[in-house]
């Protein structure tokens, strides 16, 4: 990969620790993807922020990092570990706490805005179409590449920090018109109805383990079932980028059928019922939270249900009403976290979870080591409500 | 015996000498590796409580969260590293794991991934 002379001094340590550091990282991924050059970009968003998932020593990196590292473009960030207004309920113990706290206390030292969202798209102005931005949170990093006309690598929670640092990126295939094709198409042959059903489609599409997919159909996907398919997409594979019915001549095609719709489901259906309700993997915009305030008109859930979304979507929805409904509804809101990596959601007090998301189920089983029971949004709300 | 291979590109640059532990699936770094131990806890791999430590671990390519790169990240400050990684594709979150930690990472051809197997002792320089 070529590099000017400012970025071979920064990489030699000519420019400090932190800047040394942006630049092995950028030149390692440019590397490993055949970039060529690195290029400026207008907006990093960063992952590796939950304490349960980077750990003591992620803590002590971004603690070092952070001494000498500034950012030179607007930097958002992902979900911390828990919602600071809802510590008094929680059994959270102090060490995460104090843990998360010098996480966070890091990123905001480097000047990134603590914005604890995974669903960036749905609460910044999105920027004009084409231009060049980092996202590391796989479901932004494909939204942003298949709905916001961006262009975005699927970043690693690093390489992101590194763009933020330095404000450049790797100039790689998916970031040039002329190699921005479809290498695979899926031709679904089912009749996709609801949110679950596109992620569960999604992660098929991931599983192609190919970084552009074309999905060959029927559809008018709305926000949320987007948002779905997105999630689904970023759990299960390479994919950076999806098409709808835009693939090429000659371009491999596979079909998603009954079977493989039943073998994705099956993998992440792990149980027949639930302690526990969650939404919220991505977390939920105004939009879900405003469909599941009607929703819920005049009904009460039978068991907790939990409910994740941004801060800025959370104090939306207070000013507004609709957390008040939700509240009534039964429902607790939290905001700056995700159910995903949330220590509120642990083998300690549950054995399984009642979701519509497929994101959240592939973690909540395989990181969390919890059972989950996928079903869509309006079965949970009609097999788990009673009128009130 | 020690046999010696070649790869398609060196990532990132060093001797590469060691046994094979192979993985049949793709890698999600951020849930199938306890980095405490080292130990590979998902039962569905087929290395289900294997240790990857100072192994020459060989996958086809790393899956799901970008936070895998801070697991690798993790894997060195706990002294439970891989000696070098192989794969057919390396994404940014292998790359930029392996560069923070500093253990070679290269990518192999197809045909070198399906012959090499677990237990084979290799170098490459």
């Amino acid at each position: 990969m070529e590099l000017t002379k400012y970025e071979q001094d920064a990489l030699d340590g000519n420019h400090g620790d932190a800047l040394e550091i942006a630049y092995r990282i950028l030149v390692a991924v440019g590397e490993a993807t055949d970039a060529t050059k690195l290029i400026p970009i207008q907006w990093a968003h960063v992952s590796g922020v939950n304490y349960n998932t980077i750990g003591n020593a992620g803590a002590k990196f971004l603690s070092e990092f952070s001494e000498t590292a500034k950012t030179r473009v607007m930097t958002t960030l992902n979900p911390t570990g828990y919602d600071i207004d809802q510590l008094q309920n929680s059994d959270i113990d102090e060490n995460f706490i104090h843990e998360q706290d010098n996480i966070n206390n890091s990123y905001v030292k480097m000047g990134v805005t603590p914005s604890f969202s995974c669903i960036p798209y749905d609460i910044y102005k999105i920027p004009n179409s084409g231009t060049q931005v980092a996202f590391a949170e796989s479901n932004a990093a494909i939204h942003a590449n298949s709905v916001d006309h961006l262009k975005t690598n699927k970043e690693s929670a690093f390489s992101a920090l590194a763009s933020a640092i330095t404000g450049k990126s790797i100039y790689s295939n998916i970031r040039n018109d002329d190699f921005d094709s479809p290498e695979i198409s899926v031709k679904c042959q089912l009749d996709i109805q609801n949110e679950l059903e596109c992620g569960i489609l999604g992660y098929y599409v991931g599983q192609t383990s190919k970084k552009i997919v074309d999905i060959d159909g029927s559809f008018n996907m709305n926000e949320i079932e987007t948002k779905s398919l997105c999630g689904g997409i970023g759990a299960s594979g390479q994919c950076v980028k999806y098409t709808i019915n835009n693939s090429k001549p000659g371009t491999e095609k596979i079909n998603f059928d009954k079977n493989d719709f039943g073998n994705v489901y099956d993998k992440l259906n792990t149980s027949d019922d639930g302690d526990l309700i969650a939404f919220g993997s991505p977390q939920l915009g105004m939009i879900e939270l405003l469909q599941m305030s009607n929703m819920l008109k005049n009904k009460k859930f039978t068991k907790p249900c939990m409910i994740f979304c941004p801060r800025m979507v959370k104090n939306q929805a207070n000013v507004l009403g609709f957390a008040n409904k939700l509240k009534r509804a039964g429902c607790e809101i939290f905001s700056d976290c995700c159910m995903c990596f949330t220590p509120l959601l642990t083998k300690k007090n549950l054995d399984s979870v009642i979701t519509n998301s497929v994101k959240g189920s592939y973690y909540l089983n395989t990181k969390n080591k919890l059972h989950t029971n996928l079903k869509p949004l309006k079965q949970i709300i009609n097999e788990n409500t009673t009128n009130r | 015996m020690k046999t010696q291979q070649t790869v398609k590109k060196f990532i990132i640059k060093g001797m590469i000498n060691g046994i094979v532990l192979k993985s049949d699936m793709p890698i999600n770094f951020l849930s199938l590796i306890d980095v405490k131990t080292g130990i590979i806890k998902d039962p569905s791999s087929n290395l289900f409580q294997k240790s990857i430590k100072n192994v020459i671990l060989v996958f086809p390519h790393a899956i799901g969260s970008s936070v895998g790169a801070y697991s690798i990240y993790s894997l060195k400050s706990n002294n439970k590293l891989p000696s070098a990684m192989l794969c057919k594709n390396a994404d940014l979150i292998v790359s930029s794991g392996c560069a923070l930690a500093n253990i070679p990472l290269a990518t192999i051809y197809d045909n070198k991934y399906e012959e090499l197997q677990t237990g084979d002792e290799i170098m490459i320089s």
